[in-house]
């Protein structure tokens, strides 16, 4: 009897997938916050502007959640054996929203002119590349002027996005009035935005991707007030609460009401770090020994638990846990007070007060600057919290006018893209709040770092990176505390919404509501 | 000195306002014997409810802080900021005020379109902007609400001297040949101090629920724990933990209530045919 009732739960839990086909029709309401500033996503990267025009424009390639490259616009592509040159397939008959075909010329376009005036982030990543080229319509050939590690991690839609020749060229891009009604290939057209209330995205009828979208319409709904947005999804206003959107201490609250999922899953490619700018040119965290007792004596499970409803992960250093190459035999530091009392010690401390600049995001991380305080003075290291606004707390960074920080940046899936940004010394430059402010200066590590960006096999990429994380664990640069868990909260009947590791940013060419 | 007492005590209210302050004034200066260590430590789970034990009567906070821990050692931030920047509104009121009332005339227009300048723009505005400036610290606090609120004190003080000026004593001083500061310091000013310790009593709470207003928009001192930090800081958790804004809350209020039943017996004590002609 007992095996009969397992085997007919175990054939409803088969069956159960099968009956979630995909419906079309209905409609999706998002809150967007803050309001971005343009949808012509070649000129404004910002993070609300990715989450809504992701889904007007495309990518060449798009990721999962474990970062391996999907096909988009590029149906499949080919890397030579020595690592620089990279072929791209493309898909046949694609429209642009305005009728006209999308061809390779578009794709040399938008890489070579458009976005290498545009795009900063982009244009790092073309500095590795000698030309762009299309062969005939459907393919478009990069050549790197020397191996690129992270090079096929460079397609994605926010990272380059794929512009239409025949609006933009020859034009001014920043002043083209086309921006204001922007132009892609993605399965959702731009309909209509009232400033300050919301956007409006409909379905692309003729969309590549036979049988997608399923949604009919998108609508992005401007709230500027944290509470009033959960009250938004509370009253059933909007269905799909993106990460950041309601305060942290109200996600509890929220994501216990009826009828609600919520994921974590979608950030992968992001991959957001949080960690404690440590000054290593002056004063007492100078001291490996006094960098090591920070470590020790940051209580960060508390932090996670208490702070950020317990959503994110403990880091093991300077590599976030979604990010290739994170060395998962490394252990996290763990909480120790007493160890660190020690360090403080023998560091030869004497009692000097360190300036603490919190990152002024809201009451979290205000709280999370108590918290540091705390948990540092109960080994005996003395701290000042100076409270500034944003512009103030650029300056300090920018300017190295702090003892200690906190501070959270992407690391888009690759050490060589995200991470060494912060730790190599060619990057120790006064004026950016988000380069090597630490000053955190070893040509072993900036060696390492350039032996793994140099090439494309993984097994040297893995050795160099699993030793620079070993080196940077135990100097402690900066001190690590999150991984951040980025929410993201819906409806449950709302399904397929995250697939990818961009998540919303290009969630709705699959999403679907269950009737 | 008795004669004052006995007017003092016949309004019941001061009476009240007495004890009040005097209860939270004992709380403030005894907060590092009550709860050792500071205010900041954090000591138990998150979020206990007030009335549960008798280990934290007042509950805790979203880091697991003493909520009393916290009204107890933020009395002391509020009371000592009030008082200073009190002080501070005096020491520059009452001399502008003085000068301006005495020698009247070109001088007087002076002080008063100054006065009026620092009185068209909204106090609070103008607190704001001098704490951003000179980055939050219980310095510029204190020293922004002092100077956001001596206009008052000024138009007082001068409307006091112009009257006392006119006085015959005041001439025959003049005739004796004193010198002005000895008139100003010695004839006039004593003679119009009722009124400005009546003034200076409201001030005190005014100034309290301005620096709670202050640490609520987050720009109190961050290393200081007061009651508008408490409450600033409990607003986005309030569906959750009601008691995190209540009890500052309270703690506010009686104390301005306190300040201010101690301010209307002050002047009905001080003002003693006022009050008569109100009974």
């Amino acid at each position: 009897m007992k095996r009969i009732l397992a085997a007919v739960v175990a054939s409803f839990l088969a069956v159960a997938p099968a009956l979630a086909d995909p419906v079309a029709g209905g409609r999706a309401n998002v809150v967007i916050q803050p309001e971005p500033p343009s949808l012509m996503l070649g000129l404004v990267q910002n993070a609300p502007a990715q989450q809504v025009a992701g889904n007007i424009y495309e990518g060449l390639l798009r990721y999962d959640t474990k970062l391996n490259p999907m096909p988009s616009l590029a149906k499949s592509w080919e890397v030579s054996d020595d690592g620089l040159t990279y072929t791209f397939h493309l898909q046949h008959g694609v429209k642009w929203h305005d009728g006209q075909p999308f061809s390779a010329d578009d794709v040399v376009f938008s890489a070579d002119v458009f976005l290498r005036k545009t795009h900063p982030r982009f244009r790092a990543v073309l500095d590795h590349v000698e030309s762009i080229t299309a062969p005939d319509a459907d393919t478009v050939v990069f050549r790197l002027k020397s191996p690129f590690g992270p090079f096929l991690n460079s397609f994605e839609v926010g990272s380059m996005p794929i512009v239409p020749k025949h609006i933009y060229e020859g034009t001014d891009f920043a002043t083209n009035p086309a921006n204001n009604t922007p132009i892609g290939t993605g399965p959702f057209k731009f309909a209509e935005w009232v400033k300050g209330s919301y956007i409006k995205l409909v379905k692309n009828p003729d969309y590549w991707d036979q049988g997608k979208p399923y949604l009919d319409e998108v609508y992005w709904h401007v709230i500027p007030d944290a509470a009033s947005r959960a009250v938004a999804y509370e009253t059933g206003q909007v269905d799909i609460l993106p990460a950041g959107s309601i305060e942290n201490f109200d996600i509890d609250r929220v994501k216990e009401l009826p009828d609600t999922c919520i994921t974590q899953s979608g950030w992968e490619f992001f991959g957001p770090q949080s960690w404690v700018w440590l000054n290593n040119r002056q004063g007492p965290t100078a001291s490996k020994e006094f960098r090591q007792a920070i470590m020790y004596a940051l209580d960060r499970e508390f932090i996670r638990d208490s702070l950020f409803n317990g959503l994110g992960q403990i880091p093991n250093g300077p590599f976030a846990g979604s990010t290739r190459y994170n060395d998962t035999d490394l252990k996290p530091w763990p909480y120790d007070p007493k160890k660190a009392k020690e360090l403080v010690k023998a560091s030869g401390y004497k009692g000097e007060v360190l300036k603490l600049v919190p990152m002024p995001y809201g009451e979290t991380w205000m709280r999370l600057a108590e918290v540091i305080k705390q948990n540092l003075a109960d080994v005996g290291i003395k701290v000042e919290i100076v409270s500034t606004d944003v512009a103030g707390w650029n300056q300090h960074l920018s300017d190295w006018d702090f003892d200690l920080s906190t501070t959270y940046l992407y690391q888009y899936g690759d050490p060589a893209l995200g991470v060494s940004r912060s730790y190599v010394s060619g990057n120790i430059k006064k004026g950016s709040p988000w380069n090597n402010v630490e000053g955190y200066s070893n040509p072993k590590v900036d060696a390492l770092f350039d032996k793994g960006a140099g090439t494309v096999d993984p097994a040297e990429r893995k050795a160099a990176y699993d030793e620079v994380q070993k080196i940077l664990v135990d100097d402690v640069p900066n001190a690590w505390l999150l991984d951040m868990g980025m929410p993201t909260i819906s409806r449950c009947s709302v399904k397929d919404l995250v697939t990818t590791g961009i998540g919303l940013n290009d969630g709705f060419k699959n999403a679907w509501i269950q009737k | 000195m008795k004669d004052f007492w006995h007017r003092f005590r016949a309004n019941k209210g001061g009476i009240v306002g007495l004890v009040l302050l005097a209860a939270i004034v004992a709380v403030a200066l005894l907060a590092p014997m009550l709860f050792p260590g500071n205010p900041w430590k954090m000591v138990a789970r998150p979020f206990v409810p007030p009335f549960e034990g008798m280990k934290f009567p007042l509950g805790t906070d979203t880091v697991g802080r003493n909520v009393a821990a916290g009204l107890a050692y933020g009395g002391r931030v509020s009371l000592l900021v009030g008082l200073v920047s009190t002080l501070a509104a005096l020491l520059i009121g009452i001399p502008v005020g003085a000068l301006a009332g005495y020698f009247g005339g070109r001088i007087d227009d002076l002080l008063m379109r100054v006065t009026e300048f620092f009185q068209t723009v909204p106090s609070f505005a103008l607190a704001i902007v001098i704490v951003a400036i000179f980055q939050p610290s219980v310095v510029s606090i204190t020293l922004a609400i002092g100077i956001v609120s001596w206009p008052p004190v000024a138009r007082l003080v001068r409307g006091e001297v112009m009257s006392l000026r006119q006085r015959e004593y005041i001439e025959a001083a003049i005739l004796q040949g004193l010198s002005t500061p000895a008139i100003i310091l010695r004839q006039i000013l004593p003679n119009a101090v009722s009124p400005i310790i009546v003034m200076a009593s409201l001030m005190v709470a005014s100034a309290i629920l301005l620096e709670s207003s202050l640490s609520f928009l987050g720009l109190g001192d961050p290393n200081l724990m007061s009651w508008g930090y408490m409450i600033g800081a409990a607003r986005t958790v309030i569906r959750q933990a009601w008691w995190l804004s209540l009890f500052p809350g309270v703690a506010i209020v009686l104390t301005v209530l306190a300040l201010n039943l101690i301010g209307e017996s002050l002047n009905d004590a001080l003002n003693p045919r006022l009050s008569r002609r109100r009974s």
